[in-house]
């Protein structure tokens, strides 16, 4: 039982990192009907930052994800700005491949800067503290983790329900021509939508990073774990993707958990998971738990 | 200088770069004459004097040249994202293996049935078509990027199967591939044919071109019939496409098999030349590295497929030959990370002012100078050499 829970706790954990990896896919998804690929790689550029600056310039851990928070943001600004902008209108093939020519260079650049050997995970306190409860290991991190997503989800909850803003976002996704008409300005919406996206992909990236203790290059590629949690939840759902965000990492430590157990199943079959639950969401029902029923079928 | 009623309302789904009004048809067979010619001789000069580490550069991008084919047919020509055709590949390169491969002196040895080349070759292209119809249906029901997605867990969960299904490869170690082999000549060897002693690399080089070849003028034919002009409708308009009598899912399953089957045919011939394969080579970088190289090439275009593979597989090559770049040391780029971040930079250059790709420049730059040339001879107006031609 204590064997469960521990895992249970470890899935929920991980399962917010991907909950705020996919708020961010959803979000930009809702502000412009685009997928981001490169959403993985932004992640990634984020905790190098991080890293390098705890690590390198020995500064404050939270002044580090702050840096790490705003360069990211200018990253999805600029590109958001400079590229994607002129792409309105455009077919969906050509949005989604040039996220993809994001990722490259994103990927790339760090490749060169950074090497190929692995930096280690900055965290604000020995990575492996925590303490026990009824023989379960409460690890540090994923407390943190977990504060850290409920916190956010709050202040994303109050910023799309109250402010200015955040009406203006939820407006452009239910009606773009009509949110035009009524004097919102759509470029700040765009903006907007890069800006939180890119900045909570950073969060999620360092707490992704403390889970399994290093960054490497790899680290963008389980970011794309978070599209099972939006197509779970539903794509154009944020609450969805938080719903679905836990679900994927919870199956996900489940199966990592008891896979050796079962012997027939080989080796890593937690890895992919959540790509099977993805396939059999998109079979049975692809508008996801959340979504609106508006995905065509032909 | 007016076509036919008919004649332009058949042709306009299809721009070519043949677009001479009738009375220039003859200088423009004249100058696709030339230009046979001229690939003919490249080829041939080539394969007389060029050295073992060329002749591999070249394979790899033959080989490539395929596989960006295949893409090319989902995305370029029916406008659906994939990024599963290393997976594809892989399926491909495993039934190579596993019909042609040696039979296992021991039982840690790899399966193998030791089959003749000819058999599985084409095995290797018709499995992975069959993977694809098998596979298509979850992702292409549903419209819009979800075969993007899909195809992304394609990969992983092929890496899965892969790293475990150690009987057919080789597990996380890989396994070696079959040779290709005519009559008892192994390509592994010096042969000698109809009296020309042929090296390794001389020897698949041929092979590589013979298939490339027949695949090129697969896909331009098919892509000038019905299929083919049902393929561009899904890709330029779905609605559009339904109204005008195309099943949207009948077309898209069919381009997605005739690519899968493509990339299977490039996989196990790239396993072949290569020799030996761990499963991670089947990654997503290397999906992602096709994905650019139909962008940067051209997009819907068999010459811009081999383009494209040229400049995104065989260029890190080239530069690896030459020792362009500086080795060892910190800091210091290495081909395939400079050449990463060039495609990755020509792909959103290309994206945003150039959507054609090169063969899309050079389109242009086609109808400039025709343009300059009808101007020059005070012919006809520039509009009408503008206008797609019969075929």
């Amino acid at each position: 039982m204590a064997y469960f829970l521990q895992i249970v706790f470890a899935g929920v954990a991980l399962g917010c990192i991907y909950a705020l990896i996919g708020m961010g896919f959803s979000i930009i998804f809702k502000a412009s009907e685009v997928i981001n690929f490169a959403q993985g790689e932004i992640l990634l550029v984020g905790a190098y930052i991080v890293s390098s600056l705890v690590f390198d310039w020995r500064l404050n851990f939270i002044l580090a994800v702050a840096s790490g928070v705003v360069a990211t943001v200018l990253i999805g600004l600029v590109f958001e700005r400079l590229v994607l902008r002129r792409m309105i209108g455009r077919p969906v093939f050509a949005i989604l491949m040039i996220t993809i020519g994001l990722d490259t260079i994103l990927r790339t650049s760090v490749i060169v800067k950074a090497g190929p050997s692995p930096l280690s995970a900055p965290a604000p306190y020995t990575i492996t503290d925590g303490f026990n409860i009824a023989g379960v290991h409460l690890g540090a991190n994923d407390i943190l983790t977990i504060m850290v997503t409920v916190v956010l989800c709050a202040l994303l909850y109050y910023f799309f329900q109250f402010t200015r803003y955040g009406l203006a976002m939820r407006a452009t996704a239910l009606d773009q021509e009509a949110a035009l008409a009524a004097g919102i300005n759509i470029r700040t919406v765009y903006a907007l939508a890069w800006g939180i996206a890119a900045a909570i992909a950073t969060v999620g990236g360092v707490f992704l990073a403390m889970g399994t203790y290093s960054i490497d290059i790899t680290l963008g590629s389980a970011a794309l774990l978070a599209f099972p949690a939006i197509i779970l939840g539903g794509i154009d759902s944020v609450a969805g993707a938080v719903v679905g965000g836990i679900i994927i990492g919870l199956v996900q430590d489940l199966t990592a958990g008891y896979e050796s157990k079962v012997g027939v199943l080989g080796m890593g079959i937690h890895q992919i998971t959540p790509y099977l639950v993805m396939i059999l969401v998109l079979l049975i029902r692809p508008y996801g738990l959340f979504g609106t029923r508006k995905v065509e079928r032909i | 200088m007016s076509a036919s009623p008919k004649a332009t309302a058949t042709s306009t789904t299809l721009p070519t770069v043949n677009s001479a009004p009738p009375s220039r048809l003859l200088r423009s067979r004249a100058s696709r004459w030339i230009a046979t010619i001229l690939v003919v001789a490249v080829v041939v000069i080539f394969f007389s004097v060029g050295n073992d580490d060329w002749f591999s550069i070249v394979n790899y991008t033959l080989i490539a040249a395929i596989a960006a084919l295949a893409l090319n047919v989902l995305s370029g020509y029916t406008g659906q994202v994939s990024l599963g055709i290393a997976f594809f590949m892989a399926i491909g390169a495993y039934t190579s293996a596993f019909l042609g491969g040696n039979r296992p002196s021991s039982s840690l040895d790899p399966l193998g049935l030791a089959l003749p080349f000819i058999i599985w070759l084409p095995a290797a292209g018709i499995v992975a078509a069959l993977v694809g119809a098998l596979v298509g249906p979850s992702a292409l029901r549903l419209k819009g990027f979800y075969l993007g997605i899909v195809s992304l867990s394609l990969i992983f969960i092929g890496q899965y199967i892969f790293l475990n299904a150690r009987g057919i490869t080789g597990g996380p170690q890989g396994r070696t591939f079959p040779i290709p082999a005519i009559g008892g000549a192994a390509f592994d060897q010096q042969n000698a044919f109809f009296g020309l002693a042929l090296t390794t690399g001389q020897q698949y080089f041929l092979l590589n071109l013979v298939v490339l070849t027949l695949a090129s003028f697969f896909v331009y034919n098919v892509m000038r019939s019905r299929a083919g002009r049902a393929f561009q409708a899904v890709r330029d308009n779905e609605t559009g496409a339904t109204i005008m009598g195309v099943n949207l899912f009948e077309v898209k399953m069919g381009a997605f098999v005739l690519s899968s089957f493509l990339a299977g045919v490039a996989g196990a011939l790239y396993a072949s030349f290569s020799r030996y394969i761990a499963p991670d080579y089947w990654s997503l970088t290397l999906s992602i590295q096709f994905v650019a190289a139909i962008i940067i090439g051209g997009v819907a275009s068999v010459w811009g497929s081999i383009l494209g593979a040229a400049f995104v597989f065989g260029l890190p090559l080239v530069i690896d030959h030459f020792n362009w770049l500086p080795v060892g040391g910190s800091g210091i780029i290495s081909s395939s990370d400079l050449n990463a971040l060039l495609f990755g930079l020509l792909i959103v250059v290309f994206l945003l002012f150039e959507p054609g790709g090169v063969i899309g420049l050079a389109r242009r730059g086609q109808a400039l100078t025709r343009r300059f040339n009808s101007h020059k001879e005070g012919g006809e107006s520039a509009e009408i050499t503008d206008l797609p031609a019969d075929q």
